[in-house]
């Protein structure tokens, strides 16, 4: 055996294992554009269809008999919808949660391809090779990151041209700490559902988890609503959901709502969440990975 | 002084608890030996593989792989090892030569060390034209041969084949095994291989070991252990009825039984059919009558089998093609 030309370094083939991922993502455009299809139909229908600012619009909230200028209507609804979503946009609201709803999406289909994996029999080629366990899981996390983080980009870059509006202040700095947010969230979560998929050899099994966790994490979060007027029930939970802290942190960098929870509280929430979680997953998906 | 690479001491497998799939097997296999597990489904030949091949944790015994504990340092072993599994694993959303470069990056292997050894793979097993080719699109013969190429990328001191040929018409089959010999002879590679075809174990293991229920029944080699099932058979066809030669024929030195039914057709079984077919005929000459015919068979594989096993392979082969065209269908119905 030539040891020349080997490298056994501790994170050799990490780039392999996340590469063939992507490979299969960007070789295939069709499931790439699929992806993005979901958050684009939300933004236009929740953004544009069903926009709740439209409710407080002066042609709406015109009283019979009680014969406001347009002028004061018009404040009025603007402080409503001030009040209620921090912006007087709600389309900018809406469009700035659907980042880390495609963050969601992206990471939980990152559980789905070590079900494929280890039911086609490539999983346990990776594990007879001198790759490292820690890597075949790290490279899925990482590739299911930068997936996550790519359709991000895409999503905000629509819901510009679809007219989201910046705060005054946005600057590139506001950019860069908002798909920081967003990359641990990706983090978090991609570590999450590869853990939950680690000893699973059906899809329908993944599947099953991925419904039954998607919607109410994305509704149980602000990304549609804001916390102060849910019920008190929900609250909680909300302020549990890590889709809440990077919609905080989106919202205050991109839009200038001003968050219920600081900023900087928020990042070090999904600091703490992304940690934890890559850990456990990491670990945990190790020692089980094989049998 | 025989140089063994394999050692396998007591090695036992119990899945979940319950499942023995492997019961206290130990084996040596040679530096440089087509050496083959042989056994009915579920006799634990594809368990016993994945403990050698690091992929799974035996739950007793241990296992060196040249000199190299399988349990206590499987990283060191995944180094000087191939794999070529029972199912295909190739990535079929990616190309051959993708799917060889990428089990080289797993290896660690540098970028031009790996170009050129996965060239020269795909030259040896005839798919550098298909290698361009999404692996989806590849038949069944194409598939195998580039697993074999993935197996070798890291030139591995010990190959695991786990049924190289199951499902494949003859002559890509031959064609697997003639890749198979050159890897021997050409690398002094060592080779531990099941299968589910006979006359293969038979024409191309060096030595083989029938496994059944977990345990290592029988091991030598082909000729010794067609021997040992009792010697060749000799069938003699007489122009009369010949119905007293019995005790003649068993008073010949080498003939352990004789069959006669009375109607001119004897068949016996004997040890060293050559030597003895000359006494033979003696005989007959001796008693006044003629033999029109005699041949003269060695005994198969089969019979081999038969006698270890209580069990016939032939029906096996057919079950087992079954799952594997089963299993297929599966992957093919993914997307
Ligand atoms: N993951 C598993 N969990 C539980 N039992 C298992 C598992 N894998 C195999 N077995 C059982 O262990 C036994 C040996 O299986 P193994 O796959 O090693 O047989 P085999 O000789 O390779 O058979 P085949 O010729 O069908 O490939 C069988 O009874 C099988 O059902
Ligand atoms: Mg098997």
């Amino acid at each position: 055996m030539d040891e020349k030309g080997i490298n056994s370094g501790p994170l050799h083939g990490l780039w392999a294992v996340t590469n063939r991922e992507l490979k299969k993502w960007y070789k295939e455009p069709f499931i790439f554009i699929i992806s993005l299809v979901q958050p684009i139909i939300w933004i236009g229908l929740f953004g544009k269809a069903m926009n709740l600012g439209e409710i407080f619009s002066a042609g709406s909230l015109n009283i019979p008999g009680l014969d406001l200028p347009k002028q004061i209507i018009d404040s009025l609804s603007q402080e409503i919808l001030k009040s209620t979503f921090g912006t007087t946009n709600y389309f900018s609201f809406l469009a700035v949660g659907m980042l880390s709803f495609i963050v969601l999406f992206s990471a939980m289909s990152s559980g789905m391809t070590i079900v494929w994996d280890r039911r086609l029999g490539f999983l346990n080629k990776m594990l007879t090779t001198p790759l490292s366990r820690g890597n075949v899981i790290m490279g899925k996390v990482l590739s299911s990151v930068i997936k996550a983080l790519v359709q991000a980009v895409i999503v905000l870059l629509i819901a510009v041209l679809l007219g989201l509006t910046f705060s005054a202040q946005f600057t590139v700095f506001s950019l860069a700490i908002t798909f920081f947010a967003l990359f641990l969230l990706a983090m978090g979560l991609s570590s999450l559902f590869i853990m939950l998929a680690i000893r699973s050899t059906r899809w329908e099994t993944q599947m099953a988890i991925m419904n039954l966790l998607n919607l109410p994490l994305l509704f149980a979060s602000n990304a549609f609503y804001p916390v102060k007027f849910m019920p008190y029930w929900l609250k909680p939970i909300v302020m549990v959901n890590p889709l809440t802290y990077a919609n905080n942190v989106a919202r205050a960098m991109l839009i200038g709502v001003t968050p219920t929870a600081s900023v900087a509280f928020s990042v070090l929430y999904l600091v703490g969440f992304a940690a934890i979680f890559s850990f456990i997953g990491i670990f945990l998906s190790w020692k089980y990975i094989s049998s | 002084m025989t140089d063994s690479i394999i050692k396998v001491v007591g090695l036992t497998k119990i899945y979940n608890h319950t499942v023995l799939a492997v019961d206290h097997i130990s084996f040596e296999v040679n530096r440089g030996e087509i050496f083959g597990l042989l056994g009915p489904n579920g006799a634990g030949k594809s368990t016993t593989i994945g403990m050698l091949n690091t992929l799974l944790k035996p739950t007793e015994g241990t296992a060196l792989i040249d000199g190299i504990d399988v349990t206590k340092e499987p990283s060191n072993v995944r180094k000087i090892i191939g794999v070529v599994p029972q199912e295909y694993t190739a990535d079929e959303d990616l190309t051959g030569w993708e799917n060889v470069m990428l089990i080289a990056d797993f290896y660690g292997i540098s970028r031009d060390i790996s170009r050129q050894r996965a060239k020269e793979l795909l030259e040896m097993v005839g798919l550098t034209e298909a290698s361009k080719r999404k692996v989806e699109t590849y038949s069944g013969g194409m598939r195998r041969r580039l697993e074999l190429a993935m197996g070798l990328i890291n030139k591995p001191k010990v190959l695991f084949l786990d049924e190289p040929t199951l499902g494949l018409d003859v002559q890509t089959r031959t064609a697997i095994w003639e890749h198979i010999r050159k890897l021997k002879s050409e690398y002094n590679m060592t080779i531990l291989v099941t299968t589910h075809y006979l006359e293969e174990a038979d024409e191309f293991c060096d030595r083989i070991a029938i496994i059944d229920r977990g345990k290592i029944v029988k091991a030598d080699t082909p000729e010794n252990l067609k021997k040992g099932v009792g010697g060749d058979i000799i069938t003699i066809q007489l122009t009369k009825d010949g119905k007293d030669v019995d005790q003649a024929l068993k008073g010949i030195q080498g003939v352990t039984e004789v069959k006669n039914n009375g109607d001119g057709l004897i068949t016996l079984k004997v040890i060293d059919g050559g030597a003895v077919a000359p006494a033979i005929i003696k005989a007959f000459t001796q008693m006044n009558l003629n033999v029109t015919r005699l041949t003269l068979a060695r005994p198969t594989m089969d019979e081999v089998y038969m006698t270890y096993t209580g069990r016939n392979l032939r029906e096996e082969q057919a079950t087992s093609e079954e799952t594997f065209t089963m299993r297929r269908t599966m992957r093919t119905a993914r997307s």
